[in-house]
């Protein structure tokens, strides 16, 4: 069953199309390679037997005309899915049990994509490891020890050890691009406003946004098609003109001009990074495209400013979790005792880290001094991806400073694992789409990925040199199934 | 700028998460090397900048005030973790 899970998404659709495979076949080849793969620790919740009978249920009377036809899909904990536990990989919710469905996985089954379960993250996606969920952590499936980044950590690592032919994550900060980049998988994040924000537990409202996860950036643009729409239960969802994402890719990206930022070349790169990002502007230069010098000269200010704007926004939406409508309940001795006790053991050390930091910078007194400086700052970094737009189409960067590191590595430090999103999160702030494609290996033969941001509304641009740089790069992602049991 | 056990207690009480003596004094450790990784900001003048409160350029849309989910009663009392008939049940407020 291994020739069927190791397909691309595209493949899969076109198979079961020309009824080469059913449904039934696909969904039980993906189960049962999810079934021999708990040592990655990706699900935390599965749905299986359920997806088996969705699947016998599609090849009874298939819809060939879907985009997603009887495709077995897991995704993120992040997204409520009606009936269907979602936990934000939070002890809070470990319990909830939604009622109703997030408007991006209902996009999915109505093209006729099949839940396979829930994929494993950092608790309320706050997180550069998966280290920080309540339900453990998750292997790479590139090596033993190795996390799998995050937020989006369980996606990653089901896409990348096929444990799911696809998937979708949230991406705040990076949290989508990070975990792409170090499982050598391909994964975007597209402009703020693409994807309905309804119904996915809430982190940083002005941040957040889903985006999907793949083997190859064609069924990326595939994933991106089905999941992008405009969507009134959520006020900040865009009525723009959706491009035919998948029907429009093309690897014709001739005399596109594509930024390259110094700003980027940060102090302690590692060699390799830096040789990536020289091959990444080759490959580029092969492709047709007019490689340009250009400066994003507020970057080095972006985490600082991320620090502020997302704990701020998180003690805001996370101010909800009080033991009354839903989640988790300590006993207390009173009304006030019970909020704090509850919060104290129902969330974990980062998150109350985060929530500290976000009422501190919010509280009288402080408010001027961090919030709204930080969102002058802002402004300042959106400016200048601004003025870079009036001379390039995309921006070439890597996605991030680093190979994937050890379990426990940076546990115990929250700026160095911060420091994992420098390169990612200038997008979130600016509310850009970027795409982070695998590139190349390490020394270690660790996976290293290269991120194209494009102007807004624009992922139909970066989806196109992403494909004409991939079939350049032709990059094979070693996985020599260790976990399989 | 140096945040003390003081502070840390202030910024409990507001968020409402209880803290002992040792989680306070490892928040505070944690806390001010979060924080004197953001003072970078003020090496920056934004004396006559804008704040930018939000990416999209459009202004958000109205619409009208209808009620569409009807009897939902039992739906939002579903996972609340104690309930009383048709209510949330909280510790006693009122003596």
């Amino acid at each position: 069953m291994s020739d069927i899970t190791s397909q691309s998404l595209t493949s899969l659709v076109n198979n079961i199309k020309e009824k080469k495979l059913s449904s039934e076949e696909v969904t039980k080849a993906f189960v049962d390679r999810s079934e021999k793969s708990k040592e990655l620790n990706s699900y935390i919740t599965e749905d299986f037997s359920n997806a088996i009978d969705k699947a016998k249920k599609f090849d009874e009377k298939p819809n060939f005309d879907l985009k997603l036809p009887g495709i077995p899909m897991a995704v993120k904990d992040l997204f409520c899915t009606k009936d269907i536990r979602t936990t934000a990989g939070s002890k809070i919710l470990e319990n909830f049990i939604p009622t109703y469905e997030s408007t991006v996985t209902q996009n999915i089954w109505n093209e006729g994509g099949i839940l396979l379960g829930k994929l494993n993250c950092d608790e309320f996606a706050m997180g550069s490891s998966n280290e920080t969920s309540f339900y453990g952590n998750v292997q790479n499936p590139i090596d033993k020890g190795l996390v799998p980044g995050g937020s989006s950590g369980g996606s990653a690592a089901a896409v990348s050890g096929q444990l799911t032919p696809i998937t979708i994550g949230t991406d705040t900060g990076g949290s989508i691009r990070q975990p792409a980049s170090f499982t050598g998988t391909v994964g975007l994040k597209p402009t703020y406003g693409s994807c309905s924000r309804y119904g996915i537990v809430a982190f940083a409202s002005s941040l957040d946004q889903a985006g999907p996860m793949s083997q190859n950036v064609e069924d990326c643009a595939l994933l991106q098609e089905v999941i992008s729409s405009y969507d009134e239960k959520d006020s900040t969802s865009i009525d723009f003109k959706r491009d035919q994402y998948s029907k429009d890719l093309t690897r014709d990206i001739k005399g596109k001009k594509i930024g390259i930022p110094k700003e980027y070349r940060v102090d302690g790169m590692p060699k390799e990074i830096e040789e990536l990002w020289k091959k990444g502007i080759e490959y580029a230069k092969d492709c047709g495209a007019e490689i340009i010098d250009i400066s994003l000269p507020n970057t080095s200010y972006a985490l600082p400013t991320y620090y502020i704007v997302a704990p701020a926004e998180a003690s805001s939406n996370l101010a909800r979790y009080d033991g009354v409508k839903y989640g988790f309940r300590a006993k207390g001795e009173n009304l006030i005792d019970m909020y704090e006790k509850t919060r104290s053991e129902g969330f974990g050390a980062e998150v109350q880290r985060r929530i500290m930091i976000g009422t501190y910078v919010l509280s009288s007194g402080y408010y001027d001094a961090y919030y709204l400086k930080a969102q002058k700052v802002r402004k300042l970094i959106k400016n200048d991806f601004d003025e870079a737009y009036k001379k390039v189409d995309a921006i070439l960067t890597p996605s991030t400073p680093s190979s994937a590191f050890k379990i426990g590595e940076k546990k115990n430090d929250p700026v160095s694992m911060y420091l994992n999103d420098i390169f990612t999160v200038p997008v979130n702030l600016a509310g850009l789409p970027a795409i982070s494609i695998p590139a190349g290996h390490d020394a270690a033969g660790y996976p290293l990925g290269l991120q194209i941001i494009g102007k807004a509304f624009r992922e139909q641009e970066i989806l196109n040199l992403a494909y004409a740089m991939e079939d350049k790069i032709n990059f094979k992602n070693k996985i020599n199934d260790w976990w399989i049991k | 700028m140096s945040i003390d056990l003081k502070t840390i207690k202030h910024i409990s009480k507001l968020s409402r998460i209880s803290v002992d003596e040792q989680k306070a004094e490892k928040l505070a450790g944690d806390l001010n090397s979060i924080f004197n990784f953001i003072e970078k900001l003020n090496e920056l003048n934004t004396d006559n900048v804008e704040p930018l409160t939000s990416v999209s350029e459009t202004t958000l849309k109205f619409r009208s005030d209808e009620v569409k989910n009807q009897n939902i009663r039992e739906q939002i009392i579903k996972n609340s973790p104690e309930e009383n008939e048709d209510f949330f049940v909280v510790p006693k407020v009122v003596e």
